[in-house]
Parts: C-alpha cells; sequence; structure tokens
C-alpha cells in the first residue's frame, strides 16, 4: 500500500472542513487516482472536532487514516492539530490555521487551552506550516473563506497544476462567491511554504 | 461518467438506474442522504414520512402496487419498521421492495450500537452489504432483481464508513420499468392467520430456495492471494482486512450476508491454512461458519464494540503497531455542543435553573445533557421522553417538578401516542415540545409541522398546539424560549397545575437560511466584572479572555441570550458599542 497517499483534514465543526476534503477528492479524481473520502455527519458535526480523511493512489480500500498513517494534516484550529499530531506519518508536514476556538470544558473551565502549540509541535521534530488563515479570509473579504485560504496553503502542496485546483474550486463554490473565493484561494496559495 | 459520491448518494443513483418509483424515508444518521438525493431525481417519487414504521408501510403498499419501492432508516429506525418488515416477509412483493438500514459502529450519531443483520435472520428475508460507493449502486439493481425473483423484501445493510465515505461511481442511465400488474391475491396479501399459515411455508421453502442461490451468487466472490491466510468478511470490514493484509491473505468476501452460503464457505476453508471471520459488531459469521464446522476465529481477536479499522486487523492479528508521536499533554476535548444561537440553549438554561426532572428525547436538544447546561435525566428512543415521563410520575408522583423534552419532528414521530396516554389515563405531566421549525440533528429534513415537502412543496402545516388540544390537553400555550423569565413562569404555572399541560417552545433553528442574524455582541470590558454568568448558558462564542468574559466575532449570530444574563450591562450589542 506504499502508493496511497493519506491527507487529514481537521477542525471545529462549522469551518468548512467538508468542502475542502470535497474539493481536494474532485481535483486527485481529475488527476487518474483512485479517491476515497471519509466524513463525519450528525451530531459530532455541532461544533465538536470533526475529521475528514482524504486518500488516494492507484487503489485505495480502507476510507479511514489511522494514527501513524497521515502524510500531511491540515487543521483549521490550534488544538485539533495537537489532538491530531499522533496521526501524522514520521516524517509528516502538517499546516495549521493560527486560530483558537476554545472548546467547552476550557470555556466552562475544566480545562485549560494548551499554551504555544506550534512552537511544541516544532519541537517534537515535526514540520509545521503556520498560517493566519483567518485574516487572509478577511483581507479576501469574508471569515467564512478560512477553508479555501487553507486549500489555497495545501495546493502548494501538491504536484497538481494550478488549474485543476482553480476549476474544482469553480466547480464547488456558488458563482456570486467564486471571485471572494479566488481571492482566499490565492492568498493561502502565496504563503511561503518551505 | 466517472463521479466521487457518498455511499449514500450512491444508493440513491442505484435507485434511479433500477427504476425505482417510490421512496418514503425518516431521517436518521446516517441513512439521510440515500432519500434527499433520491429526491433530486423527478422520475422519482420521494418523500418524508413522520416515522420508519410509516415510512416501510408506504414502500410496502408501493411494491404491491406494483412499484420498485424503497426505504431508508438507520438501525434504530429499524426497531420502529420492525413490525410491518416481519410481515412483508410473509407476503412478499410485487414491485421490487427495498429497506436499507444503516448501522452505526462507533455510535457517532446514535443512541447505541445494534446490528441489523440480526433482523434479516429473524424475519428471513435476504440481506445485501456493499463495502463501497461503487458497490452501493450496482447492488441496488441486484437487490431488485433478488427481490422479484424470490417474491421478497430485501434489507440492504449500510454502515456510517460506507453511507458517509465517498468513492469513485461510473454513472448509467435508467431502466424505465412499467408498474406491475396489480390483482387482488388476499391469500398472499391479507395475513390472517388462515392465509399467514400457509405464507409461513412459502417463507421455509424461499429461505431453501436463497441459500440455495448464495452458493453461487455473483456478489459473494472469492479473491486468491497467499493461502496462509484465508479471511471471510464482508462490508466496510473487508477494505480494512484488505488494506491490513494485502496480497498476504485470501478473501471471501460476501456480499449477500443472509442467507450465508455453506460449500462456498467450506470449499475456501478447506483451501486456505488458517481462517479468520472478521466482521464488526456480533459474530453472525462466524456463528455461521463454525456451525459448519470450520476451524475459525474471529472475536476472540476482536471486539463486538465499535470500528475496527484497519489497524485493529493489523494489531490483533499481524502483531504491527504504527509509530507515532504525541503531543506532550493532554488536548482538552471538543463535544459536540449547541450552535451559537441555538433556541434549545435558553430552555434548557432555564430548566437547569429550576432542577426539574427532565425527561429527555432523540434530537440536537439532547446536547442539553452536556456541561455546563446539565439539564437531562433521561433519553430512550423516540418518543420515550413523553411515555418515560408519565411511567416516572404514575411511579413517583413528581409531576410538579418534571417535564418532558421533545423536538418537533420527534413529537410526529412517536410523540403524540405517548400524550394521548398521559390525557387518557388522567396523568398531569407537563410536556415541551421544542419546536425549532425543522429536523435538526439530521441536517434540517422537513416534517409535518414545518409546512414543507421533501421536495420543497409548499402544503398546510400541521399545527402542535391544535394535535395537543385534540389529543385531550387543556392547557396548551406557546413560549420564546430565548424570553428567560417569560419561559420560566410558563414552566412554574404549568408544573403547578394537576392536569396534562403543553409548552410549545417556539423558535427556529438558527441554522436555517430565512432567520435572520443580528451582527455579533460585544463586551464592555470596563463593566465587565469577570463574574462568568454568562458563561452558564453554554455559547461557545464566549469565553473568558484576560479575566473578562470576551465574544467570538466569527461566531457570534447576536441571539442576545447572554445579554439578559449580564448584570452589569457589560454585553453591548453593535449598535449600542457604536459599530
Amino acid at each position: 500500500m506504499g502508493d496511497v497517499k493519506s491527507i487529514m483534514i481537521v477542525g471545529v465543526g462549522g469551518q468548512g472542513t467538508l468542502l475542502a476534503s470535497r474539493v481536494m477528492g474532485n481535483v486527485l479524481m481529475r488527476q487518474g487516482y483512485d479517491v476515497k473520502l471519509s466524513e463525519v455527519h450528525g451530531m459530532a458535526q455541532r461544533g465538536g472536532s470533526v475529521v475528514t480523511y482524504v486518500k488516494y493512489g492507484d487503489h485505495v480500500y480502507s476510507p479511514v487514516i489511522e494514527k501513524g498513517e497521515a502524510d500531511l494534516i491540515v487543521s483549521f484550529e490550534l488544538c485539533e492539530a495537537a489532538r491530531y499530531l499522533p496521526y501524522l506519518k514520521k516524517g509528516g508536514k502538517i499546516v495549521v490555521n493560527d486560530q483558537k476556538i476554545p472548546p467547552m470544558p476550557v470555556i466552562t473551565g475544566a480545562a485549560e487551552y494548551p499554551e504555544d502549540i506550534v512552537e511544541r509541535i516544532r519541537r517534537l521534530g515535526v514540520e509545521v506550516v503556520c498560517a493566519d488563515a483567518l485574516s487572509l479570509a478577511e483581507q479576501a473579504g469574508s471569515p467564512k473563506a478560512v477553508n479555501i485560504v487553507l486549500i489555497g496553503v495545501l495546493s502548494q502542496m501538491t504536484d497538481i497544476p494550478l488549474d485543476a485546483w482553480e476549476a474544482a474550486l469553480e466547480q464547488s463554490v456558488p458563482p456570486k462567491f467564486l471571485e471572494l473565493n479566488r481571492r482566499a484561494f490565492r492568498l493561502g496559495r502565496e504563503i511561503a511554504v518551505k | 461518467m466517472k463521479k466521487l459520491m457518498l455511499g449514500n448518494e450512491a444508493v440513491a443513483r442505484g435507485l434511479y438506474e433500477a427504476g425505482c418509483h417510490i421512496v418514503s424515508s425518516y431521517p436518521g444518521t446516517p441513512s439521510t442522504e440515500i432519500t434527499e438525493f433520491a429526491a433530486k431525481y423527478p422520475e422519482i417519487y420521494s418523500e418524508w414520512a413522520p416515522n420508519e414504521k410509516v415510512a416501510t408501510e408506504v414502500a410496502v403498499g408501493a411494491s404491491i402496487g406494483g412499484a420498485r419501492s424503497f426505504c431508508a432508516m438507520k438501525h434504530v429506525g429499524l426497531n420502529v419498521a420492525a413490525d410491518p418488515l416481519f410481515t412483508a416477509s410473509y407476503t412478499g412483493v410485487g414491485g421490487g421492495l427495498i429497506l436499507a438500514v444503516a448501522d452505526d459502529q462507533g455510535m457517532h450519531s446514535s443512541q447505541n450500537e445494534q446490528d441489523s443483520r440480526h433482523y434479516a435472520v429473524a424475519a428471513k428475508v435476504p440481506m445485501v452489504e456493499p463495502a463501497d460507493s461503487a458497490e452501493c449502486k450496482d447492488y441496488v439493481r441486484f437487490a431488485y432483481e433478488l427481490s422479484e425473483r424470490f417474491d421478497t423484501p430485501v434489507i440492504f445493510r449500510l454502515s456510517t464508513r460506507v453511507s458517509h465515505s465517498q468513492s469513485i461511481v461510473e454513472e448509467c442511465g435508467r431502466e424505465e420499468l412499467p408498474l406491475k400488474d396489480y390483482q387482488k391475491d388476499p391469500k398472499k396479501y391479507v395475513m390472517m392467520p388462515g392465509n399467514a399459515k400457509l405464507r409461513h411455508v412459502v417463507v421455509e421453502e424461499r429461505t431453501k430456495a436463497l441459500t440455495e442461490f448464495a452458493e453461487t451468487c455473483p456478489i459473494n466472490r472469492v479473491e486468491w492471494g497467499s493461502r496462509e491466510v484465508g479471511v471471510i468478511t464482508s462490508g466496510i470490514a473487508y477494505q480494512y482486512a484488505r488494506e491490513a493484509f494485502g496480497d498476504r491473505a485470501s478473501y471471501l468476501k460476501l456480499g449477500l450476508v443472509n442467507p450465508l452460503p455453506e460449500k462456498l464457505i467450506l470449499d475456501f476453508a478447506a483451501q486456505v491454512k488458517t481462517v479468520y471471520v472478521i466482521e464488526e459488531l456480533d459474530d453472525v459469521i462466524e456463528t455461521h461458519c463454525k456451525k459448519l464446522g470450520v476451524v475459525c476465529s474471529g472475536k476472540e481477536h476482536f471486539s463486538p464494540i465499535g470500528e475496527y479499522f484497519q489497524s485493529a486487523v493489523q494489531q490483533k492479528l499481524l502483531g504491527k503497531v504504527n509509530d507515532f508521536t504525541a503531543f506532550d499533554e493532554p488536548v482538552p476535548v471538543r463535544p459536540p455542543v449547541m450552535c451559537p444561537g441555538c433556541p434549545h440553549r435558553g430552555l434548557f438554561y432555564t430548566l437547569g435553573k429550576l432542577k426539574v426532572m427532565v425527561s429527555g428525547d432523540i434530537g440536537c436538544y439532547t446536547l442539553g445533557a452536556t456541561p455546563p447546561l446539565n439539564a437531562m435525566d433521561t433519553t430512550v428512543c423516540m418518543g420515550a421522553s413523553i411515555s418515560g415521563l408519565h411511567g416516572f410520575n404514575k411511579a413517583r408522583h413528581q409531576e410538579g417538578n418534571s417535564v418532558a423534552v421533545i423536538g418537533d419532528s420527534t413529537f410526529m414521530h412517536s410523540g403524540m401516542t405517548g400524550l394521548a396516554n398521559i390525557t387518557y389515563n388522567q396523568g398531569c405531566s407537563t410536556v415541551i415540545v421544542v419546536d425549532n421549525s425543522i429536523t435538526g440533528m439530521t441536517g434540517h429534513q422537513q416534517n409535518p409541522t414545518t409546512g414543507r415537502t421533501l421536495s420543497g412543496a409548499v402544503v398546510p402545516k400541521i399545527e402542535i398546539e391544535a394535535v395537543c388540544r385534540a389529543l385531550g390537553v387543556k392547557r396548551v400555550r406557546v413560549e420564546d424560549p430565548n424570553d428567560l423569565k417569560g419561559m420560566e413562569a410558563a414552566i412554574r404555572e404549568e408544573l403547578a397545575v394537576s392536569e396534562p399541560s403543553v409548552i410549545v417552545s417556539r423558535r427556529p433553528c438558527a441554522l436555517l437560511k430565512e432567520v435572520k442574524h443580528e451582527k455579533p455582541f460585544l463586551i464592555d470590558r470596563e463593566k465587565c466584572r469577570g463574574c462568568k454568568a454568562c458563561l452558564k448558558i453554554g455559547c461557545p462564542a464566549i469565553s473568558m479572555s484576560d479575566k473578562k468574559a470576551s465574544i467570538d466575532n466569527t461566531l457570534c449570530v447576536g441571539c442576545g441570550l447572554c445579554k439578559e444574563l449580564c448584570s452589569f450591562g457589560a454585553i453591548l450589542t453593535s449598535e449600542e458599542a457604536g459599530k
């Protein structure tokens, strides 16, 4: 199964992780890969921790990604990056949106929100690309475009050509928001990726 | 054309291609999208029924009427639909009849984790189980042919990971089928004892014929790899086994999971060295294999609880554990919460304040049980809030200090009969119907109280107040859950009277398109004393920052509930803040 690549998109219910994985899935299918996506619907979606899996290669069997299997994790929120860190393969990368959304136990005072997450993940020897996707989304015209900014960042990390991404974007968002989303995508893509 | 599809979308595509005419379902995660996608094909009449029993009976009736018919539900929905299922097994079908049931291994969005395969065995009907979206589509056609050839309903078993995973499907055209002729045939369709006795004989003969058919059934297949290990499996467990073992094993993948073949299993087992049965939840296939005398193992390695994934197979059978790096401190959990602006929040805050016993039900409002609201005592199944409260009160006479809480859709599903039981048996419980104008948890489906159908047609609403009055409740009132004082007074009044009462807590779901959101509220940091009163409603948009409250302007929808709780005037509307 060496040829199958695994990408996880994690975040908080309502942040648009589903759309991001679907855009990704369509781009990959058009490149000729076998693709499987796994999503979470229902109760977990209500502001909970959400995760979608994107797997592609010659032939994908299990739609699920497990600990130590992900080549790339895109986290829409800081502490979700820490939560799903164990899923990363040795040598894998994490893209993190530098945004804190306190979970309910933190709000009620039952738990503390971890400090310096990005630095601490780096200290564990993991490569982290940090993006202020919320500011970039606001710059593009709407704080809701965080997911598209992050797709832009992600697009830099694959060898899939730009026009394939743009075509998938055009098909996935309503026409009246297309320009806004294009701006968000480009702002994400411009973030320097080592 | 190739398309990436959810398993559920692929089932709907299968329905379209196989000439299905009638779909009737009740929503339930993870089955809901099948019916929503089916509704997009004008060739298929699709509807939401008030519950799974009604939906199944609609599909049975349509089948008797000669149409290829379909009904989808979640695993617990099949409990509700079990009554028509068991007797439809006797009547058989006119047009092909498929009942899809989606199990929820891992309980992503369910109150239990039952294995629906037992129903196929108990009702003596065939069951098919696809393992990816392409099979979801293809097995629909197969199931209709099976249904019509053997004169039986067919259960189509899905699971969360099949229903909610996307994989590639090749789309084909629709086969237009005319309705089959309807001929009155009471010996087949009127199930009173004299006729049913004869039909039971037919059912037993059918099971024999189906068992014979299972031996050569095209959706049961062997994939040869190494003969050191042979895996007998089906559905999503096949994908996990295949990923873990690759070519280091041979596979008997069963697409027809009831009835199970005998010779096929014996032949396969005889050609491999070690046999493992890999199936999530119960040991249905394993028990069958052992009964045939096959030396095999399954549940001695695997749990009957939850999902397996490839790692369970790797760890238990191959002794392989992936290397990984964990964060250096435990990360706070992030349980699901009521959305910002959710109309249920205000009600559960009030119920918590009143310290009443809350007999709960199934829906978004079940989250009222979670901190910091902690305002629900019980949740069993759809409708049990009302009937359960009646029992609780007959036992403990706690009518002045207990309420039932049930959603609009759940009330239509199975709350009305419980309410009739209260008035009929002279109970005096207080029932709160939380009417958010939609079936929320499953993702916004219409129901008889919303005034729209699945296809979007505008129809007369069934008015909850009128239903309650018709069921004999004289005290019926409507309150706004966001008016905290008004709601509290209303609950106190209804708890004090010695007759049944209903409060309709009415405010639409904050996620509905027609609900206009206000601009985010702000905190006046000068005025905020950091007393945390505003945190008691458990709104994800409010948290503490430097010992003062802080509102996340990307989450706040300006519902104003927090403002009602602040004694210091520190929470401002955007207008008050001059923004």
